[in-house]
């Protein structure tokens, strides 16, 4: 037993602590596995009961991704070249030919520039307009800040019919334009709020310190506020870009062909009799990695948490 | 090298109000070029608020600003081109302290080659004891390293007038003793212009050509040293300078007062040992330098100076009377 502590748990508790935590990341990482393991399953293996755990990994659901497919006759086969790669042989081992690339390529980089293309407008407009509202005069400013904050006080799925049609009169109905201004619209909200809280905890004095040293008002908030609301920016940005990637219902109802993103997509992936669970998990597997990758990217401003100031208080 | 330009700066009627707060009225001063004014008061007085309308950083509701002959009242902070020490430091953060140094000679404004910039920040750190972390964050410093960095962060430039507030606040003695002396050798040597905000009294006499003493936004007497602690225009403005403070008591303790009088301010100065009424000694106080005697006379206590090297002790009485004291009327202006 160590000796009593003030400030160090006591071994019992740090079980507790430690169990609950296993716990909540084996429950919130299963399906995440299931997901990712299932795209690496045959189609038998992934409707298999009971379902299979240990399975000979393939990469079928990767192929039946990318790759658009029709069913050929043996004697069809039979007068085919023998397979070039290895792509071909997983194809024509079921009895497919592959007839062309997928759509998915294409809808993941709708995805990507929508979805990078609404955070950086939200953030981007957010920035400035939390600036302005934590540091101007503005005129009914709470009132304004009210406003903002209103457009989220509704599933915005509320508002889905008459988007619609204002969409659809003003030719930005399946547009990538369309798509990322209806995103920032929704995110901006969210970034002016998030964005403010964190303006406002940088001391004025910094900037007054600046304007004194020679610079101009807008120099003063690139070079001393912006680095310093860096990590206010960066957790902002993971939360819009979440948003927006993972939108699925305006997507559904406002994109059908050009601009349409990879979650409505990816669920219409119909394999050749039935489902293709291999080739959906295959899709959702890669549309987490996005996200994933962004977000590690920016964990160093997550974890440094608000700025330790140089300002005596 | 600076010295030719004429900084002379004048406030005159200043005003402003922040919200329901008058913070400011109707300040008039003129701030002779290469002059070094303390400005004292208690909190609230209007001093940083001052400090802020020379700096740009606020503007006053009425009345006008002119460095050198010409208004500023719509330039910018960086176009007026004053330096300023926050009380509260405001080091950038993010920023090394060499890094912090040299931000305003990477100004637009400034726009110093980086050779002649690392050898002024050089020569800077030296003066001010920071040389050794240089490369360290800003936020890895101690108060009065912080509170260095800052003085250094004004000093680096040539401005026609250097703000300060309370630059000395957080240090130990020892530094602050040094820096006053650093700061007096700077004024004299660059022959600069220094608008100095205080609290300590020893800063306030030993560094200030010109002390201007505020009360609730209102300036109530400007003058040299000597003339603030030798012909204060108030008990208030009395009560500003002298350590130990100047005691006030009712016209009549002593006798006869002249007509009018309220109040009798007697500093260590003007209590003379020896005759007059009798006192009682409650307290001595040997500070080292100079020993305390606190005293009641009657229903009233009296703090005055002693020989160091007194004998006297609790319990002692000595008979002391007025020696050309200060008599103040019931608003407690000056007779």
């Amino acid at each position: 037993m160590s000796a009593y502590s003030a400030t160090e748990p006591s071994a019992a508790s740090k079980w507790v602590a430690g169990t609950l935590v296993t716990l909540y990341m084996v429950i919130t990482l299963l399906p995440l596995a299931w997901i990712i393991s299932t795209g690496f399953k045959t189609g038998p293996d992934s409707i298999s009961y009971p379902p299979k755990v240990i399975f000979s990994p393939s990469i079928e659901g990767y192929v039946n991704l990318f790759t658009d497919r029709t069913r050929a006759t043996p004697e069809q086969l039979a007068t085919m070249p023998p397979p070039e790669n290895f792509v071909d042989e997983i194809v024509q081992r079921r009895g497919e030919v592959i007839t062309g690339p997928s759509r998915f390529g294409e809808r993941f980089l709708n995805s990507v520039i929508i979805g990078f293309g609404s955070t950086f407008l939200s953030i981007f407009l957010g920035t400035l307009a939390a600036y302005a509202f934590s540091r101007f005069k503005v005129p009914l400013k709470d009132d304004l800040l009210f406003f903002i904050l209103s457009t989220r006080m509704m599933p915005p799925i509320a508002v889905a019919i008459p988007i619609f049609l204002m969409y659809r009169e003003l030719g930005l109905s399946d547009t990538h334009l369309g798509m990322i201004l209806l995103y920032t619209g929704v995110n901006i909200s969210l970034a002016v709020w998030l964005l403010k809280g964190f303006i406002d905890e940088i001391p004025r004095e910094y900037e007054e310190a600046a304007l004194i040293d020679g610079y101009t008002r807008f120099q003063a908030f690139r070079k001393v506020v912006l680095p310093q609301a860096a990590t206010g920016i960066a957790s902002t940005a993971i939360f819009c870009l979440i948003f927006a990637w993972n939108e699925y219902a305006f997507a559904v109802l406002l994109t059908s062909g050009t601009a349409q993103t990879a979650p409505p997509f990816i669920p219409t992936i119909i394999g050749v009799g039935g489902q293709d669970w291999p080739a959906v998990a295959a899709g959702a597997t890669l549309f987490l990695l996005p996200v994933m990758i962004f977000t590690i990217l920016l964990r160093k401003h997550l974890l440094r948490g608000i700025t330790f100031g140089a300002v005596r208080k | 090298m600076r010295g030719c330009i004429m900084a002379e700066v004048v406030l005159s009627g200043l005003t402003k109000t922040f919200g329901a707060t008058r913070a400011l009225s109707d300040v008039s001063m003129t701030i002779p070029d290469g002059s070094f004014v303390v400005l004292l008061g208690p909190t609230g007085a209007g001093k940083t608020t001052t400090l802020r309308l020379i700096a740009g950083l606020d503007r006053p509701d009425t009345g006008d600003i002119a460095i050198a002959g010409r208004s500023v009242r719509d330039d910018t902070p960086a176009q007026r081109d004053v330096a300023m020490v926050f009380q509260q430091y405001s080091l950038y953060p993010h920023l090394t302290v060499r890094d912090n140094l040299a931000f305003p000679l990477r100004s637009p404004v400034m726009n110093w080659p980086e050779a002649q910039i690392a050898s002024k920040i050089n020569e800077v750190a030296s003066v001010l004891r920071i040389a050794h972390k240089l490369d360290n964050k800003a936020t890895q410093l101690s108060g009065g390293e912080m509170q260095r960095v800052s003085i250094g962060r004004a000093l680096v430039r040539n401005p026609r007038i250097y703000l300060m507030d309370e630059p000395l606040s957080s240090l130990d003695a020892k530094l602050r003793a040094d820096l006053r002396v650093e700061l007096k050798r700077i004024h004299a040597e660059l022959g600069a212009t220094f608008l100095y905000v205080t609290h300590d009294q020893i800063e306030a006499m030993t560094m200030a050509t010109h002390v201007g003493v505020l009360d609730q936004g209102r300036l109530v007497q400007f003058g040299t040293p000597r003339e603030i602690y030798e012909n204060p225009v108030s008990a208030y403005v009395a009560s500003r300078l002298g350590q130990p403070r100047i005691n006030l008591l009712p016209a009549g303790v002593f006798g006869p007062a002249p007509s009018g009088a309220a109040q009798i301010g007697l500093r260590p100065e003007h209590v003379a040992v020896g005759e007059g009424q009798s006192a009682t000694v409650r307290r001595v106080e040997h500070l080292g330098d100079q020993t305390r005697l606190h005293l009641t006379l009657g229903p009233h206590e009296i703090i005055t100076l002693a020989d160091p090297h007194t004998t006297l002790s609790p319990g002692d009485s000595l008979s002391i009377r007025p020696d050309n004291p200060l008599w103040f009327d019931a608003s407690g202006n000056r007779i």
